[in-house]
């Protein structure tokens, strides 16, 4: 015993708190790697707060609250969509303007006199195909999914604006979308939309931490060669997702239309990048492999709160897009310091 | 004799122009771990990637046991009992040893097209027992790959080969990065491959490492086979001036 303790004398001093700091960071990065959402969950519960106080009670109301959720599963299935590309290691920038097209088209078959049902799902084939048509090139050319969705972002926002013929058309008064629109739930907190998004959501969820495919995603996007030479069908999981991600916005952007009740030409501009930020605010990683569905739907929230609780607590609204941008970038830099330093750790050990 | 476990006849492969392997025999007996040597270049990785279904050969027959057989996807190499361990690419970093075990082979609860629900329970059961029957004790399943040693992830890797029952284990490099220790181990577990019925092939730059656990080298240069004898029969300077 006493032969240990001098021993253990004779280390330099400070060592024993360097190696608790190393366990610290080793702990964070498990802990990040294994539920990546959970510092965007921290933030949200902090800021809630922070409105709160700031707003004198009316953040949290239920007025207020009805404002953020019924918005929250348009973005959020995009941010959902978005996420999963991203795990499986690509991009996909054109979500915003399959957001516009896909209801857009699902409207003009409404007028031409087609059941609402199958207008919908025809508009979901549209987005479908254009999810395919992204992956397709990307994969067939070998070029980075950053350009070729750049690409699409542009197609399909001047084919959405072409076959409005320019002026935003109306949807028949008579079109019954309750099964979106309607209010439900305990002080008619939610829209009906709001139990879609759950519902996929939570299949979503489902798909990728207990089904086969959900590793496969997982494999694909955190390790190509080594996923491809265990016998993964990486083309076909990537171009899986691909569809997935563009058949998610074109759903949220129906889901917009039917409560605006008209397709404007110019929904959904900007939010691949809100999207992209969701991913990344949630835990998303940039290089792929890493995410969860719950990360992008708290960073979707979460920039719907930070919009709300801005004005609500009275702040210049301009302020929104710089708080955004700031807080992408600190999710970023955060993930690459922890990556970096966990793997620094690991060298030495 | 009965014939060969792999026997690779006039093997052609030719990348843009270059002439990689040009007009390569190859024969693996059953039970006897091949070293493959080489200098950068000289088309071991391709021979290699060929036998594990990553490269379709331009020219040429594999037979196994007699039989010709196609190898299009590493998924028919590895029905055929052909797994590869490759220096670094096998392994995801940011997935649990579990998962990483199992990849394109979960075991599922419910299937529909292929596309199913894993059984988790029965991956982390098995996950364990594969590891422990490579002698490598870790904490969990659930570790993550990226918190282990380069020791620990090649154990990992040959615990998966081991797992799945594979009768040729192919390792490309095994031994990159490894503390001399943990390489030690390494190449033990390769000498002891025909005493688990399994033949081996191990490609290595190191002629110690294919010497210490070898039966058979076989030296490649410039797309050709230029060397081919039992350890028994060779020392390293001879194996060297053929490189």
């Amino acid at each position: 015993m006493a032969d240990r303790s001098a021993r253990r004398d004779l280390r330099p001093a400070g060592a024993n708190a360097e190696r608790m700091g190393e366990g610290a960071v080793k702990n964070l990065f498990r802990i990040y790697m294994e539920k990546p959402e959970l510092a965007g969950v921290a933030l949200l519960i902090a800021l809630a707060v922070v409105f709160e106080m700031r707003s004198g009670g009316a953040f949290l109301s239920g007025d207020n609250l009805r404002g953020i959720l019924g918005l929250l599963p348009e973005v959020g299935l995009v941010s959902i969509g978005v996420t999963i590309l991203m795990i499986g290691g690509e991009f996909d920038l054109s979500v915003g303007s399959t957001f516009a097209l896909t209801p857009m088209a699902t409207s003009l078959l409404i007028i031409a006199g087609v059941p609402a049902f199958l207008a919908i799902l025809l508009g979901l084939a549209i987005a479908a195909a254009i999810g395919f048509a992204n992956g397709f090139i990307t994969l067939t050319f070998g070029i980075p999914s950053f350009i070729t969705t750049l690409g699409m972002l542009f197609i399909v926002r001047s084919l959405t604006v072409v076959i409005s013929g320019g002026f935003p058309p109306l949807l028949p008064d008579d079109l019954n979308t309750s099964a979106f629109t309607q209010f439900v739930g305990p002080g008619g907190l939610f829209r009906a939309s709001f139990i879609w998004f759950v519902a996929i959501a939570l299949a979503a969820s489902a798909m990728l931490s207990l089904s086969n495919l959900g590793n496969w995603i997982r494999a694909t996007g955190g390790h190509l060669e080594a996923a491809g030479a265990m016998g993964v069908p990486a083309r076909r999981v990537k171009l899986f997702c691909f569809m997935l991600c563009s058949t998610m916005a074109g759903f949220g952007g129906v889901i917009q239309v039917f409560r605006l009740h008209s397709p404007l030409p110019s929904i959904g501009d900007g939010l691949e990048l809100q999207a992209v930020a969701a991913a990344v605010i949630g835990g998303t990683a940039l290089t792929g492999g890493v995410g969860t569905v719950l990360g992008a739907i708290v960073g979707a929230l979460l920039i719907r709160v930070i919009d709300n609780g801005l004005v609500m607590s009275q702040v210049d609204a301009n302020w929104f897009k710089f708080a955004v941008g700031g807080l992408t970038i600190f999710a970023v830099v955060s993930n690459a310091w922890l990556r970096r330093t966990a793997r620094r750790l690991r060298v030495e050990a | 004799m009965s014939a060969p476990l792999i026997s690779v006849k006039e093997m052609h492969k030719w990348y843009a122009g270059v002439h990689a392997l040009k007009g390569v025999n190859f024969d693996v007996r059953q039970r006897e771990v091949v070293g493959l040597v080489g200098d950068n270049g000289a088309g071991k990785s391709t021979l290699i990637k060929i036998l594990s279904g990553v490269h379709d050969p331009d020219k040429g027959e594999i037979y196994i046991e007699g039989e010709p057989v196609k190898i299009g996807s590493p998924k028919a190499a590895m029905r055929l009992g052909i797994e590869t361990i490759y220096q670094d690419a096998s392994m995801v970093p940011t997935m649990s040893i579990a998962r990483n075990l199992f990849i394109g082979r979960e075991p599922l609860w419910v299937a529909l097209g292929g596309v199913g629900l894993i059984d988790h329970e029965r991956m982390r059961r098995e996950s364990m027992k594969a590891l422990a029957d490579v002698d490598l004790h870790l904490r969990s399943p659930d570790a993550l790959l990226a918190e282990l040693s380069g020791g620990q992830r090649q154990g990992v890797a040959i615990a998966r080969a081991m797992h799945f029952k594979s009768r040729v284990l192919i390792l490309d490099e095994p031994t990159n990065h490894l503390s001399v220790k943990e390489t030690a181990k390494v190449l033990g577990f390769v000498r002891g491959l025909p005493a688990q019925g399994v033949t081996g092939i191990l490609i290595s730059h190191n002629l110690h490492h294919v010497f210490e656990s070898c039966d058979r080298i076989v030296a490649m240069a410039r797309g050709e086979i230029v060397f081919d004898k039992p350890v028994a029969n060779t020392s390293i300077e001879e194996v060297q001036d053929y490189l």
